[in-house]
């Protein structure tokens, strides 16, 4: 490579180099905040302000659904498997709501372990199959837990 | 070898000859106008009608089949960009500034597919048509960063300024390609994570489709900029003989 065109192309790459370090530093400074929500635990931890529109994140706990008779009103709890926080909502849900599934909702917290929620959005995962996959898959996992507690309690019973 | 190091090199000057790429894109074009319609054809009719639908999202995943493979494009568009502008800079080769020029409206028209199938697709499945999340935020900066491209560029009366300034955006907007690959990863987002180049994230009978549609943008993507390039050269080249001698035939 001829020497000029050698010390532009160094030109360039370093410049990049430097370029992506400013970059690479303004982004790990921003950190959190470019986040979309906050995790349970950090909302139970105390980094979410309270009676401010925030948004949170987490799977819907399974069994903690509950909903009103007469009306839309409905109560759940989200967890990201550390702190679990309790949502209140009175709208319609989205259609992709489900125990066990992401959300992510916006609202304002009354406590540091409620959230009031304006707007529920379903956040659905990186996972794509066809029905009948989905069925066997939880069929066998079901079959698979109850394999192993049937061997818990022959292992239970032999001692 | 001397001998050898020539002959490696040689597809790269004679990608550098408009004349050469001219002539030979011509030959080129009809047999890849022919594979890309059969693959596209294939692609929509396996993806958009023989492929099963999702256990949760119904037939809304469709949206997957246009929305992934538009994105793939718009993120791989810029960066062959970047690099375009990096030989331009550097070897001062005209042909990689034409081409340059010639993706730029291209991955934008993909990056707009991208959110519109985006949105699209988040109205039914997330509740909401747009959030401004790490990911959706990105892709809109790089739909910016193309128009702004299109938009220094021919602020520019001298061609070779223009290309000169263009290709230093073009360069710098780079970094934001990593970001938007990134984004799901080091942010938590209303967007999924990666699912195409995770294992077992998607079913065999739908990566296989999502394959063959990312296969078919990228031939589509590359007729699109040809045919850009051959109108950039003509537009560049108009003064020289042999042009005008391939014209008039």
């Amino acid at each position: 490579m001829k020497a000029h065109r050698k010390k532009k192309l160094i030109t360039i790459l370093s410049s990049l180099v430097l370029l992506s370090t400013a970059v690479g530093l303004l982004l790990y400074a921003i950190g959190d905040y470019a986040d979309a929500f906050y995790e349970p635990s950090r909302v139970v931890n105390g980094d979410a302000p309270l009676n401010k529109t925030i948004r949170v994140g987490g799977l819907v706990t399974t069994g903690s659904v509950k909903r009103a008779k007469d009306s839309l009103y409905v109560e759940f709890d989200i967890t990201d498997n550390q702190e679990v926080i309790t949502i209140t909502f009175d709208k319609s849900l989205p259609d992709l709501f489900r125990e066990g599934q992401g959300i992510m909702a916006e609202g304002k917290l009354v406590d540091s372990k409620t959230l009031k929620a304006t707007k529920v959005l379903a956040k659905h995962d990186e996972k794509y199959m066809p029905p009948e996959i989905a069925e066997t898959l939880k069929k066998s996992h079901k079959d698979g837990v109850k394999k192993m507690e049937q061997q818990g309690e022959k292992q239970k019973g032999s001692y | 070898m001397a001998n050898s190091s020539m002959s490696s090199w040689r597809w790269f000057h004679q990608l550098g000859s408009p004349k050469w790429f001219y002539q030979k894109s011509a030959k080129w074009l009809p047999w890849l106008w022919a594979i890309t319609t059969m693959l596209l054809a294939f692609g929509l009719y396996y993806s958009l009608y023989a492929s099963p639908v999702d256990y949760q999202q119904g037939n809304s995943v469709r949206i997957m089949y246009i929305h992934v493979p538009a994105a793939a494009l718009s993120m791989v568009g810029y960066l062959s960009m970047a690099v375009c502008a990096v030989i331009g800079l550097v070897w001062k080769m005209k042909m990689s500034f034409m081409a340059m020029r010639a993706i730029a409206p291209i991955g934008a028209l993909f990056t707009l597919i991208t959110l519109f199938t985006g949105s699209l697709w988040g109205l039914p499945t997330w509740g909401t048509w747009w959030e401004w999340d790490a990911r959706m935020t990105s892709e809109l900066v790089l739909l910016f960063l193309y128009l702004g491209f299109i938009a220094l560029h021919s602020s520019f009366s001298d061609r070779n300024k223009a290309d000169r300034s263009a290709a230093i955006l073009a360069i710098v907007g780079a970094i934001n390609v990593p970001i938007i690959y990134g984004s799901v990863k080091w942010w938590n987002t209303l967007h999924q994570a990666y699912s195409v180049t995770k294992k077992g994230a998607i079913a065999p009978e739908m990566q296989t489709p999502l394959f063959i549609m990312i296969g078919a943008f990228y031939l589509l993507f590359a007729i699109m900029v040809i045919v850009r390039l051959r109108l950039e050269i003509i537009n560049r080249e108009a003064k020289s003989k042999w042009l005008q001698a391939e014209i008039t035939l």
